[in-house]
Protein backbone atom coordinates (compact mmCIF):
# COMPACT_ATOMS: atom_id res chain seq x y z
CA UNK A 1 0.00 0.00 0.00
CA UNK A 2 2.74 2.42 1.01
CA UNK A 3 4.72 1.54 -2.07
CA UNK A 4 1.68 2.27 -4.24
CA UNK A 5 1.16 5.64 -2.55
CA UNK A 6 4.81 6.53 -3.10
CA UNK A 7 4.47 5.71 -6.78
CA UNK A 8 1.34 7.85 -6.99
CA UNK A 9 3.08 10.80 -5.38
CA UNK A 10 6.01 10.44 -7.71
CA UNK A 11 3.77 10.46 -10.77
CA UNK A 12 1.81 13.42 -9.48
CA UNK A 13 4.96 15.51 -9.25
CA UNK A 14 6.54 14.12 -12.38
CA UNK A 15 3.72 15.34 -14.59
CA UNK A 16 4.86 18.83 -13.63
CA UNK A 17 6.83 18.69 -16.85
CA UNK A 18 3.53 18.99 -18.72
CA UNK A 19 3.17 22.48 -17.26
CA UNK A 20 6.25 23.48 -19.23
CA UNK A 21 4.87 22.41 -22.59
CA UNK A 22 5.87 25.04 -25.12
CA UNK A 23 3.31 27.80 -25.23
CA UNK A 24 2.03 29.16 -28.52
CA UNK A 25 3.48 32.62 -28.04
CA UNK A 26 6.78 33.75 -26.57
CA UNK A 27 6.67 34.44 -22.84
CA UNK A 28 7.33 38.00 -21.72
CA UNK A 29 9.71 38.86 -18.87
CA UNK A 30 6.92 39.38 -16.34
CA UNK A 31 5.58 35.88 -17.10
CA UNK A 32 9.04 34.30 -17.06
CA UNK A 33 9.74 35.91 -13.68
CA UNK A 34 6.47 34.55 -12.32
CA UNK A 35 7.26 31.02 -13.49
CA UNK A 36 10.78 31.07 -12.03
CA UNK A 37 9.58 32.56 -8.75
CA UNK A 38 6.75 30.00 -8.53
CA UNK A 39 9.18 27.12 -9.11
CA UNK A 40 11.29 28.40 -6.21
CA UNK A 41 8.29 28.74 -3.91
CA UNK A 42 7.14 25.21 -4.80
CA UNK A 43 10.48 23.80 -3.74
CA UNK A 44 10.43 25.80 -0.51
CA UNK A 45 6.96 24.42 0.30
CA UNK A 46 8.17 20.88 -0.44
CA UNK A 47 11.16 21.47 1.86
CA UNK A 48 8.90 22.73 4.66
CA UNK A 49 6.84 19.58 4.35
CA UNK A 50 9.98 17.41 4.45
CA UNK A 51 11.21 19.21 7.56
CA UNK A 52 7.89 18.58 9.29
CA UNK A 53 7.81 14.87 8.41
CA UNK A 54 11.32 13.47 7.96
CA UNK A 55 13.71 12.35 10.69
CA UNK A 56 16.55 11.37 8.34
CA UNK A 57 19.51 13.74 8.85
CA UNK A 58 20.54 13.71 5.17
CA UNK A 59 16.99 14.42 3.99
CA UNK A 60 16.52 17.21 6.55
CA UNK A 61 19.88 18.80 5.64
CA UNK A 62 18.92 18.68 1.97
CA UNK A 63 15.54 20.30 2.69
CA UNK A 64 17.24 23.06 4.73
CA UNK A 65 19.52 23.77 1.76
CA UNK A 66 16.56 23.88 -0.64
CA UNK A 67 14.79 26.41 1.58
CA UNK A 68 17.84 28.61 2.03
CA UNK A 69 18.99 28.57 -1.62
CA UNK A 70 15.60 29.09 -3.26
CA UNK A 71 14.79 31.88 -0.84
CA UNK A 72 18.11 33.54 -1.78
CA UNK A 73 17.26 33.40 -5.50
CA UNK A 74 13.70 34.57 -4.99
CA UNK A 75 14.88 37.47 -2.80
CA UNK A 76 17.19 38.50 -5.65
CA UNK A 77 14.34 38.14 -8.12
CA UNK A 78 12.06 40.32 -6.00
CA UNK A 79 14.75 42.99 -5.71
CA UNK A 80 15.37 42.91 -9.46
CA UNK A 81 11.69 43.15 -10.35
CA UNK A 82 11.23 46.07 -7.97
CA UNK A 83 14.19 47.82 -9.56
CA UNK A 84 12.81 47.20 -13.05
CA UNK A 85 9.29 48.12 -11.89
CA UNK A 86 8.03 44.85 -13.37
CA UNK A 87 5.08 43.10 -11.74
CA UNK A 88 5.25 39.29 -12.09
CA UNK A 89 2.42 38.10 -14.29
CA UNK A 90 0.56 34.86 -13.61
CA UNK A 91 0.22 32.67 -16.70
CA UNK A 92 -1.00 29.17 -17.62
CA UNK A 93 2.44 27.63 -17.00
CA UNK A 94 2.87 29.05 -13.48
CA UNK A 95 -0.74 28.25 -12.62
CA UNK A 96 -0.36 24.64 -13.77
CA UNK A 97 2.86 24.34 -11.78
CA UNK A 98 1.15 25.56 -8.60
CA UNK A 99 -1.83 23.25 -9.04
CA UNK A 100 0.37 20.21 -9.61
CA UNK A 101 2.54 21.10 -6.63
CA UNK A 102 -0.52 21.38 -4.37
CA UNK A 103 -1.65 17.95 -5.51
CA UNK A 104 1.82 16.52 -4.97
CA UNK A 105 2.07 17.93 -1.43
CA UNK A 106 -1.27 16.28 -0.61
CA UNK A 107 -0.06 12.93 -1.93
CA UNK A 108 3.26 13.15 -0.10
CA UNK A 109 1.41 14.07 3.10
CA UNK A 110 -0.05 10.54 3.11
CA UNK A 111 3.41 8.96 3.33
CA UNK A 112 5.55 8.38 6.41
CA UNK A 113 9.09 7.42 7.38
CA UNK A 114 11.49 6.09 4.80
CA UNK A 115 8.69 5.82 2.22
CA UNK A 116 8.16 9.55 2.48
CA UNK A 117 11.92 10.23 2.36
CA UNK A 118 12.37 8.26 -0.84
CA UNK A 119 9.30 9.81 -2.51
CA UNK A 120 10.32 13.36 -1.52
CA UNK A 121 13.87 12.96 -2.82
CA UNK A 122 12.74 11.24 -6.02
CA UNK A 123 10.30 14.08 -6.61
CA UNK A 124 13.12 16.55 -6.06
CA UNK A 125 15.18 14.78 -8.73
CA UNK A 126 12.30 14.91 -11.20
CA UNK A 127 11.30 18.47 -10.35
CA UNK A 128 14.85 19.81 -10.74
CA UNK A 129 15.31 17.95 -14.04
CA UNK A 130 12.06 19.47 -15.31
CA UNK A 131 12.87 23.03 -14.24
CA UNK A 132 16.43 22.74 -15.58
CA UNK A 133 15.08 21.82 -19.00
CA UNK A 134 12.55 24.67 -18.90
CA UNK A 135 15.23 27.20 -17.91
CA UNK A 136 17.60 26.00 -20.62
CA UNK A 137 15.11 25.59 -23.45
CA UNK A 138 12.51 28.27 -22.80
CA UNK A 139 12.92 30.71 -19.93
CA UNK A 140 16.53 31.81 -20.47
CA UNK A 141 16.30 32.05 -24.30
CA UNK A 142 12.99 33.96 -24.09
CA UNK A 143 14.07 36.48 -21.43
CA UNK A 144 14.76 39.94 -22.88
CA UNK A 145 16.19 41.83 -19.92
CA UNK A 146 19.91 41.09 -19.44
CA UNK A 147 19.72 41.15 -15.62
CA UNK A 148 16.77 38.76 -15.60
CA UNK A 149 18.61 36.46 -18.03
CA UNK A 150 21.64 36.54 -15.74
CA UNK A 151 19.56 35.72 -12.65
CA UNK A 152 17.89 32.84 -14.50
CA UNK A 153 21.35 31.50 -15.37
CA UNK A 154 22.23 31.64 -11.67
CA UNK A 155 19.00 29.78 -11.01
CA UNK A 156 20.00 27.14 -13.56
CA UNK A 157 23.40 26.66 -11.88
CA UNK A 158 21.57 26.27 -8.58
CA UNK A 159 19.03 23.75 -9.91
CA UNK A 160 21.86 21.75 -11.50
CA UNK A 161 23.75 21.67 -8.18
CA UNK A 162 20.58 20.60 -6.36
CA UNK A 163 19.96 17.86 -8.92
CA UNK A 164 23.41 16.34 -8.27
CA UNK A 165 22.76 16.50 -4.52
CA UNK A 166 19.28 14.96 -4.81
CA UNK A 167 20.60 12.11 -6.97
CA UNK A 168 23.32 11.37 -4.40
CA UNK A 169 20.76 11.17 -1.59
CA UNK A 170 18.37 9.08 -3.71
CA UNK A 171 21.21 6.62 -4.22
CA UNK A 172 21.96 6.47 -0.50
CA UNK A 173 18.29 5.85 0.38
CA UNK A 174 17.95 2.78 -1.85
CA UNK B 1 95.92 48.64 21.93
CA UNK B 2 96.13 45.17 20.51
CA UNK B 3 93.40 44.11 22.91
CA UNK B 4 91.29 47.06 21.76
CA UNK B 5 91.65 46.13 18.09
CA UNK B 6 90.63 42.58 18.86
CA UNK B 7 87.46 43.79 20.61
CA UNK B 8 86.63 46.06 17.71
CA UNK B 9 87.04 43.15 15.29
CA UNK B 10 84.65 40.95 17.27
CA UNK B 11 82.19 43.77 17.45
CA UNK B 12 82.32 44.24 13.66
CA UNK B 13 81.72 40.53 13.06
CA UNK B 14 78.75 40.57 15.45
CA UNK B 15 77.29 43.59 13.67
CA UNK B 16 77.66 41.86 10.29
CA UNK B 17 75.89 38.76 11.60
CA UNK B 18 73.08 40.90 12.92
CA UNK B 19 72.54 42.49 9.56
CA UNK B 20 73.07 39.39 7.48
CA UNK B 21 71.18 36.75 9.45
CA UNK B 22 67.58 37.97 8.87
CA UNK B 23 68.05 37.95 5.12
CA UNK B 24 69.76 34.57 5.19
CA UNK B 25 66.98 32.96 7.23
CA UNK B 26 64.27 34.47 5.05
CA UNK B 27 65.63 32.90 1.89
CA UNK B 28 66.36 29.60 3.57
CA UNK B 29 63.02 29.10 5.35
CA UNK B 30 60.60 30.59 2.79
CA UNK B 31 58.02 32.65 4.67
CA UNK B 32 54.49 31.25 4.81
CA UNK B 33 52.16 32.66 2.14
CA UNK B 34 48.47 33.46 2.06
CA UNK B 35 46.46 32.15 -0.89
CA UNK B 36 42.90 33.07 -1.82
CA UNK B 37 40.18 30.82 -3.26
CA UNK B 38 37.07 32.67 -4.39
CA UNK B 39 33.73 30.87 -4.22
CA UNK B 40 31.17 32.06 -6.77
CA UNK B 41 28.40 30.84 -9.05
CA UNK B 42 28.21 27.56 -7.15
CA UNK B 43 31.82 26.61 -7.76
CA UNK B 44 35.24 26.92 -6.17
CA UNK B 45 37.56 29.30 -8.02
CA UNK B 46 41.08 28.80 -9.31
CA UNK B 47 43.39 26.79 -7.09
CA UNK B 48 46.62 28.53 -6.03
CA UNK B 49 49.99 27.22 -7.18
CA UNK B 50 52.84 26.15 -4.92
CA UNK B 51 50.94 25.73 -1.68
CA UNK B 52 53.26 24.64 1.12
CA UNK B 53 52.70 23.31 4.62
CA UNK B 54 52.17 26.30 6.93
CA UNK B 55 50.57 28.47 4.23
CA UNK B 56 47.15 29.99 4.84
CA UNK B 57 44.19 29.51 2.50
CA UNK B 58 41.57 32.25 2.65
CA UNK B 59 38.15 31.31 1.27
CA UNK B 60 36.02 34.24 0.11
CA UNK B 61 32.35 33.56 -0.66
CA UNK B 62 31.21 35.99 -3.36
CA UNK B 63 28.09 33.94 -4.10
CA UNK B 64 24.54 34.79 -3.07
CA UNK B 65 24.33 31.32 -1.47
CA UNK B 66 25.72 29.97 1.78
CA UNK B 67 28.53 27.46 1.27
CA UNK B 68 31.11 25.50 3.21
CA UNK B 69 34.72 24.66 2.49
CA UNK B 70 34.98 21.21 4.04
CA UNK B 71 38.01 18.91 3.94
CA UNK B 72 37.34 15.28 3.02
CA UNK B 73 39.73 14.28 5.82
CA UNK B 74 37.71 16.44 8.28
CA UNK B 75 40.75 18.61 9.02
CA UNK B 76 38.58 21.73 8.54
CA UNK B 77 34.95 22.68 7.98
CA UNK B 78 34.43 26.37 7.28
CA UNK B 79 30.94 27.86 7.14
CA UNK B 80 30.77 30.61 4.51
CA UNK B 81 27.72 32.86 4.60
CA UNK B 82 27.20 35.02 1.48
CA UNK B 83 29.92 37.68 1.46
CA UNK B 84 31.86 36.03 4.29
CA UNK B 85 35.41 34.74 4.38
CA UNK B 86 37.29 32.24 6.54
CA UNK B 87 40.74 30.76 6.59
CA UNK B 88 42.67 27.65 7.40
CA UNK B 89 46.36 26.83 7.74
CA UNK B 90 47.59 23.91 5.66
CA UNK B 91 48.97 21.27 8.00
CA UNK B 92 50.31 18.42 5.84
CA UNK B 93 51.62 17.53 2.41
CA UNK B 94 49.63 15.66 -0.23
CA UNK B 95 46.36 16.23 -2.06
CA UNK B 96 43.90 18.32 -0.07
CA UNK B 97 40.39 17.38 -1.21
CA UNK B 98 37.54 19.69 -0.27
CA UNK B 99 33.85 20.15 -1.05
CA UNK B 100 30.75 22.12 -0.06
CA UNK B 101 28.51 20.23 2.39
CA UNK B 102 25.43 22.05 1.10
CA UNK B 103 26.26 21.45 -2.57
CA UNK B 104 28.25 18.21 -2.81
CA UNK B 105 28.75 18.72 -6.54
CA UNK B 106 31.10 21.59 -5.64
CA UNK B 107 34.54 20.06 -5.19
CA UNK B 108 38.19 21.00 -5.47
CA UNK B 109 41.69 19.84 -4.65
CA UNK B 110 45.00 21.45 -3.82
CA UNK B 111 48.41 19.85 -4.07
CA UNK B 112 50.40 20.69 -0.92
CA UNK B 113 54.19 20.32 -0.88
CA UNK B 114 56.62 20.51 2.04
CA UNK B 115 58.15 23.77 3.16
CA UNK B 116 61.83 24.14 2.21
CA UNK B 117 64.06 24.54 5.29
Amino acid sequence: MMRKLAATAFLAFAVGSAAFAKEDSKLNDAQIAHIAYTAGQIDIAAADQALSKSHAPAVRAFAETMKRDHKAVNDQATALLNRLRVKPEANPTSTALSEQATHSLAELAKLEGSTFDRAYIQNEVTFHQTVNAALQNTLIPDADNADLKSLLRTGLSLFQAHLIHAKQIAQSLR
Amino acid sequence: MAQGNHSLGLCAVAMMLLFVSPETSATARQPAKTHVIVVGNLSFGAVPNSVRVGDTIVWINKDIFRHTATARDNSFDLDLAPGAQAQTVVKKTGILDYYCRFHPGMTGKISVVRRLQ
